[in-house]
């Protein structure tokens, strides 16, 4: 079985919702739609006080290169405009907030059927997918259209589906990989269809979802398309391991995945650029996983952008015992929030409520090496210097160990027996090296 | 309950985390440790089971007083490091040491050894090793004499690596490959019995707090060095077989060299620190003024550790550079 060269860990599964069907979530009465749900600046608004939006109508401009399109995602007036909204990334971001008038109503041009979208010209592609403010749904939130748009001087040969979905309780991607095979298979063959004929395309998925590498294998059938399974091992969805094990190569300190000609895409994200292309929908809705041991009703649900997590969970009936952390995102990269008033966003994957009683007894302990963290590290880095480092202030001697080469997959901390928290001294040494440059 | 909680805890990802932690894992290496204990006490009876019961409770209380004279806000002395560290520490010398001797040996373990360089984590040398070798030193005569086993009234005798010292090879070819393997020797009370000693790796292993990289590395380099003394004489130096099965060999070799805190960390550098191990423990036996060399080769191999995991950096980061 293919899995990548170096690292990695085997946390518990818990796919508490993996048997759940999809199922769709009313829109709530009142939307908060953050401006900057992607990597890049902040979109700018276009809207202002008491003007009437449609669904699908652009509210959030791309402001730059690397930004992203924002739509109003249900039909409605625009109640406010926030300058400062928590975001799911713990920051402020600002947000517009949009009372829904209940009809859904979409703008003119929009939710159309194209009959042959692969046949579009390459800029109408492109444009489309720009337009829907389409971006990676993983979690960086990376614009799509950039990312299909590489430099000139950058040959891609290889496309990847990731459907790997590593990260334990979170089922978004295999549902829709067992509900909407053919569409996102459509969304990844429009996708590659931007780059040469000869582009390879994959798709990987791990090997506890059998049901998913079934369906995916079926709708394949006859397209240009090689489905991959891939070992169960964390974190075999990130991009630098998934292009690893399909294509065997590696990716050095500070390049990125089209330095060595392949690209990625979430399999949310294929969808998403399907409906973009082919019904020219904006991402106003997405899939996410509500779990989490304590939680009544577990789900898998569409939720549409804007969403309150607190609706969320009213919508699902909330908890069986009092619970102390709300997570967006999954357990080992997912960020706890302060307040339950932070608001779906076009890359919220999941919504874990947890009842966390060991976290009073995390007290970080000195590293007794073990060297388990670099048996771990998928990077085939030394966290444990990393984190040293860190707690001794010397974080301008931190880029020189391999700092940025961290994608902060949290596999040492996972291992760690002294409990250090490793990647917390890693992002913190990130966050001043970075603002020391400045 | 309401649909909204009212506190929320903020904490760093990963929020899951293994269930290893300090105090399970050395609790788990305190529980391998008990099949050699019980083998001591089986084979030098009641006195053994004295002499752990004060070499565990003088090193965690050593601990303690420490944790209280550096105003630690958090105890240590319970996070099963002491606890590990007395029992080994009984498991190194013999069942009939005077118990003054034996707390002297926690003191320098635990105080000395370890909460003088910072505690858990931060001692160069295994304390265990340090409080025998200075209980050796300072107490030629009390640390070489070893009870017989299964004798009441204590009488003392040689180990067999004491007897192939002074007396050669003819001396110990009486001793049977299974009176070693079970531990029907004189020696130190956990040196004995290879097979309590196994057991409790095996455990460790499958646990995955040991790799057994260190071990064979270990044991293979001192079975090579003196196999082939043995195979150039074998009537002046005694089998391979012999050396691995007496002494401290394989105590020393699964539970002390393998140590977290005091051998590399990275293959490389664990692979070289085994074989030093290795070589050492062979010339200290065969050419040595000690007929046991573990303690010390493993103490003179732990100064290297800094050393080799310097090197695993350097090449790490040659070998990552941007192209
Ligand atoms: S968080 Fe960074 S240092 Fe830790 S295992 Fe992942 S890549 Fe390695
Ligand atoms: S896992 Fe933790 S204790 Fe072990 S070497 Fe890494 S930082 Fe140190």
């Amino acid at each position: 079985m293919r899995t990548f060269n170096q690292g990695g860990v085997h946390p518990p599964e818990y796919k508490l919702t993996a048997d759940l069907a999809i199922e769709r979530m009313p829109t709530p009465a009142r939307l908060v739609i953050l401006l900057s749900q992607h990597l890049g600046k902040p979109a700018k608004p276009i809207v202002g006080k008491g003007d009437k939006v449609k669904k699908g109508q652009l509210i959030g401009a791309a402001d730059g290169f690397i930004s992203s399109n924002i739509h109003a995602a249900t039909s409605g007036t625009v109640h406010s405009l926030e300058e400062r909204w928590p975001a799911p990334t713990g920051q402020y971001a600002p947000a517009i907030v949009i009372e829904s008038d209940g009809t859904e109503t979409w703008a003119d041009g929009l939710n159309i059927d194209e009959e042959k979208p692969l046949e579009l010209s390459r800029e109408e592609k492109l444009k489309r997918i720009s337009d829907a403010g389409i971006v990676g749904m993983g979690g960086a939130g990376f614009p799509t259209h950039v990312k299909l748009n590489p430099p000139k001087d950058k040959t891609i040969d290889t496309f990847i589906l990731n459907g790997a979905e590593c990260e334990p309780f979170l089922t978004p991607d295999y549902r829709l990989m067992l509900e909407r095979p053919a569409e996102i298979l459509k969304g990844l063959e429009i996708a590659a269809s931007l780059f040469s004929k000869d582009t390879k395309i994959y798709i990987g998925i791990e090997e506890n979802k059998p049901e998913a590498v079934k369906a995916m294998e079926k709708a394949a059938q006859g397209g240009p398309f090689t489905v991959v399974s891939l070992k169960t091992k964390y974190p075999q969805g990130c991009e630098k391991q998934l292009i690893n094990t399909i294509t065997g190569r590696t990716m050095k300190e500070g390049q990125l995945p089209f330095d060595v000609g392949a690209l990625v895409h979430n399999v949310a994200t294929m969808f998403a650029l399907y409906e973009a292309v082919a019904k020219k929908r904006p991402l106003v809705e997405r899939v996410l996983t509500l779990s989490g041991m304590e939680v009544k009703n577990r789900k898998n649900l569409i939720v549409t952008v804007g969403s309150l997590v607190k609706d969320v969970i009213e919508h699902t009936g909330g908890t069986t015992t009092e619970i102390n952390q709300v997570i967006i995102g999954g357990p080992m990269m997912g960020k706890a929030q302060y307040t339950c008033d932070v608001p779906v966003t076009k890359t919220t994957s999941g919504i874990l409520l947890i009842n966390n009683t060991e976290i009073d007894s995390l007290r970080e302990r000195p590293c007794v090496r073990c060297g388990k963290c670099i048996s771990a590290c998928p990077q085939g880095r030394q966290p444990w210097l990393l984190a040293d480092l860190g707690q001794q202030r010397r974080l301008g001697d931190m880029p020189g160990c391999g700092l940025m080469d961290c994608m902060e997959c949290g596999s040492c901390t996972y291992v760690c027996p002294a409990r250090r928290n490793i990647v917390q001294w890693i992002k913190y040494g990130k966050a001043v090296n970075a603002a020391r440059k400045r | 309950m309401a649909a909204e909680p009212d506190r929320l805890i903020v904490s760093y990802a990963p929020h899951l985390r293994s269930s290893d932690s300090i105090e399970k894992v050395m609790y788990t290496v305190a529980a391998a440790l008990l099949p050699a204990t019980a083998a001591s006490i089986y084979y030098f009876g009641l006195r053994a089971l004295f002499v752990t019961i004060v070499a565990v409770l003088s090193s965690v209380l050593f601990e303690f007083l420490m944790n209280k004279i550096r105003r630690r806000e958090h105890l240590t002395c319970f996070d099963g490091s002491a606890v590990v560290t007395g029992l080994l520490l009984a498991l190194n010398i013999p069942a009939s040491l005077p118990y003054g001797m034996v707390i002297l040996g926690s003191f320098i373990a635990i105080v000395i050894t370890k909460e003088l360089f910072g505690g858990l984590g931060y001692n160069p040398f295994n304390p265990v090793l340090v409080g025998r070798v200075f209980l050796l030193i300072s107490f030629p005569v009390a640390m070489t004499h070893w009870p017989a086993p299964h004798v009441v009234d204590m009488v003392t005798a040689a180990s067999p690596l004491g007897i192939l010292k002074t007396d050669g090879v003819a001396a110990v070819s009486n001793l049977s490959f299974w009176q070693l393997f079970f531990g029907e020797i004189a020696g130190s009370m956990g040196e004995t019995s290879s097979l309590a000693i196994l057991l409790g790796a095996i455990v460790l292993f499958f646990r995955g707090y040991i790799t057994l990289t260190i071990p064979l590395a270990f044991i293979g380099t001192t079975a090579m060095f003196t196999g082939i003394f043995y195979i150039a004489d074998p009537a002046r130096y005694a089998s391979p077989l012999f050396h691995l099965m007496t002494g401290g060999l394989l105590l020393g070799a699964f539970f002390m060299a393998t140590d977290w805190v005091t051998s590399p960390m990275t293959r490389r550098g664990q692979i070289i620190f085994g074989c030093g191990c290795g070589f050492l423990t062979g010339l200290i036996r065969l050419f040595g003024g000690y007929p046991e060399g573990v303690a010390f080769s493993i103490l003179i191999m732990n100064a290297f550790v800094p050393l080799l995991d310097r090197w695993d950096l350097l090449s790490l980061k040659s070998k990552r550079e941007v192209a």
